[in-house]
């Protein structure tokens, strides 16, 4: 017993980092119907950030977080200005392949600028063990899950309670509309660009701190499974992507302790082909027929 | 027309380049120098380990010359880049037959390499001495092809044997790298030798080559609570691993293999107090090693690793016999190469009837405040 519940806060742990990271895809998709698959990349840039000011600017926790997510807003918005902005009204599969275009493009930077050895990332967060009982729980554990929730619920406020939510919920219900009900489309975009981008550096740092390397492909494998996350809660859902960060996380760490090593990415891969066989909207997703 | 000339053009370049073969392998083999021939990546990913070994072949080629060299004639070592690359490596071994004409070879570097070239090498009955390749296959059927570095089972052995008898270690648990060959074969080793010795394997858990959460594994690994917990992998896994089960509590010691070497520079306090297997110790009390490590510092300015320390002793292992079969045929070189006894930095060098390392010592090095540690040696009987 005391062995499964160890086992669930690990998976509690790496589920609220894809929980993090599927919010930025599910964003995205929720209101331009794009699947950023650049996304873990910006994760990738964002954990390189909190590397430099962590190690060169032995800046406070708080500072290395928040800048790492300012700076990652700030290139999230200018990539979808550059790359997916030109593309708004062509085909989807062109901002599709762009996407990925771009994914490859920023992890080659990153091996350009920051070489492809590991580089470990710093603790910074204070190290304790905490007993409940038979249980320990680290304190970066505690941490990770902690400011991941803190951030789920702040953009939950942000989104259901604030004049910028209310327009991302608008453009992604109907951008057409929401033109001729005066909101600037474009700049709603931008916003959700940043928030997503934002969270995803903040999936990074903690990811990094998790697990104590930061390298040019790290985004790769987080990535996907975020994504997994994502179609699973239902794409364009965000508690949808909460839910299935969870889920996710969940599974592969209960596959690694119950069945078999090798199985846990093929059973997290195999989530894909059977949320989208059976029900290809999600979990928390609604059936809608299209209108001819 | 525009074709008829690039045919023209091609064939004259063929021609012109076979020429240039001929001219060249007339060159090679001047009577007052005696050639030796050096293959391993020097430059992309695996450029370490290539480039260190020459660095520690170039070293004992130095010396030796300096000391007179073989019989009175100067040594001159031919190193080139394989890139670890297979068709590369086939490349420069028939350039440094044909247009160098060297008399043995050191090399290949990796396993990989060396497997692509042995065949052409067993064929032209080549003298040839592998610094670090650790693939069983590389001296089988190979009659003129050795290795100074000790195979990956035999080092698995060695830790056991260690944990078993120096630690005292009553029950293992081992974390594996799947579909990796190393962490496999050196694992499947360890199991064998500590079951031998009366131990008992407590579990083996494992993991994939992109897996980056041990936590599962580690948890499991944590409620079994072993003696010791081997781990045999590269330094960029071991890190991570090492660094979550000290965050987790686990206060089993962990022991790996020559992987783990570089281990105490990013990871020191993670890897503290455990210990690993390795070809040689930089702090071993040997004259031998000393002496090495002054000269190679000289040279170098840093600090030989594993693979400087092998070329090395390949080098000088390799002139042995060339001067006990006081001629530079292959035939002559290869029987008396079968009967070196060498005692180098990495340990004594003899030979068993495959090619490889007979009873050679493993050194057992403990990571201690950020530094390798020399704790002792351990020889499998």
């Amino acid at each position: 017993m005391n062995l499964f519940l160890q086992q669930l806060i690990n998976g509690l742990n790496v589920g609220s980092i894809y929980a993090l990271i599927a919010i930025g895809y599910t964003m995205v998709y929720g209101i331009i119907k794009l699947i950023n698959f650049a996304h873990g990349e910006i994760m990738m840039f964002g954990a390189y950030f909190a590397f430099i000011a962590a190690t060169s600017f032995h800046l406070p926790v708080w500072a290395v977080l928040l800048s790492s997510m300012v700076i990652m807003a700030i290139i999230g918005v200018a990539i979808e200005f550059v790359a997916y902005r030109p593309l708004r009204n062509a085909p989807r599969l062109s901002a599709l392949i762009t996407a990925i275009g771009v994914s490859l493009f920023l992890q080659n930077l990153a091996l350009i600028i920051f070489k492809p050895d590991p580089k470990v990332m710093p603790k910074i967060f204070p190290e304790t063990i905490y007993k409940l009982g038979e249980i320990e729980i680290s304190s970066t554990t505690l941490i990770t899950i902690g400011l991941s929730l803190f951030f789920m619920v702040l953009l939950d406020l942000y989104i259901r309670k604030t004049k910028q939510g209310r327009a991302m919920r608008a453009v992604s219900e109907d951008k057409d509309a929401a033109i001729l009900m005066g909101i600037n489309v474009n700049r709603t975009i931008s916003l959700t660009f940043a928030v997503g981008s934002a969270l995803g550096a903040l999936g990074g740092v903690l990811y990094s701190v998790a697990y104590i390397q930061v390298y040019p492909t790290m985004g790769v494998m987080p990535g996907l499974k975020a994504f997994i996350a994502a179609v699973l809660g239902g794409i364009g859902i965000i508690p949808g992507a909460m839910l299935g960060g969870f889920i996710i996380g969940m599974v592969e760490t209960m596959t690694k302790a119950y069945l078999s090593t090798t199985w846990a990415d093929a059973i997290v891969f195999a989530i894909l082909i059977i949320v989208l066989l059976f029900k290809p909207t999600g979990i928390l997703g609604k059936n809608t027929r299209e209108k001819v | 027309m525009k074709k008829r000339v690039v045919s023209v053009l091609l064939v004259v370049m063929f021609t012109a380049s076979i020429f240039a073969f001929a001219g060249c392998s007339t060159s090679g083999g001047s009577a007052d120098v005696v050639k030796l021939g050096f293959i391993g990546p020097m430059t992309g990913d695996a450029a370490i380990y290539g480039s260190s070994a020459e660095e520690g072949a170039q070293l004992a080629v130095a010396e030796i010359n300096a000391a007179g060299g073989i019989d009175g004639k100067n040594i001159e070592l031919v190193a080139y880049d394989s890139k670890a690359d297979q068709t590369e490596a086939i490349n420069a071994y028939n350039r440094l037959r044909d247009q160098d004409g060297v008399v043995a070879v050191i090399g290949g570097t990796l396993s990989g390499e060396t497997l692509a070239m042995k065949d052409i090498m067993v064929q032209d009955n080549m003298p040839v001495l592998s610094p670090t390749a650790t693939a069983v296959e590389v001296t089988q059927a190979a009659p003129n092809v050795f290795r100074a570095c000790f195979l990956d089972d035999y080092q698995g052995q060695a830790a056991a044997n260690f944990a078993a008898t120096t630690l005292g270690a009553k029950t293992a648990a081992l974390l594996i790298g799947t579909g990796n060959p190393y962490s496999e074969g050196v694992s499947e080793a360890f199991k064998a030798a500590f079951t031998a010795k009366g131990g008992t394997i407590a579990g083996s858990e494992s993991y994939g080559t992109a897996d980056k959460d041990f936590s599962a594994q580690l948890t499991k690994i944590k409620e079994m609570n072993p003696d010791v917990v081997f781990v045999p992998d590269y330094v960029q896994t071991v890190g991570p691993i090492l660094q979550k089960a000290k965050e987790m509590g686990i206060t089993a010691k962990f022991v790996g293999a020559d992987g783990w070497d570089g281990v105490q520079e990013e990871y020191a306090d993670a890897a503290q107090g455990n210990y690993f297997t390795n070809h040689y110790a930089a702090d071993s009390p040997s004259e031998t090693v000393q002496n090495f490590i002054t000269a190679y510092k000289k040279e170098y300015d840093k600090v030989p690793n594993s693979f400087a320390a092998l070329g090395y002793d390949a080098v000088y292992a390799m002139v042995e016999a060339i001067t006990a079969a006081g001629s530079t045929d292959s035939a002559d070189i290869i029987t008396a190469l079968k009967a070196t006894d060498h005692a180098g930095v990495t340990g004594t060098l003899k030979f068993d009837e495959e090619g490889n390392p007979k009873d050679k010592e493993v050194t057992i090095i403990k990571i201690d405040g950020g530094q390798l540690k020399f704790d002792s040696t351990v020889v499998n009987k």
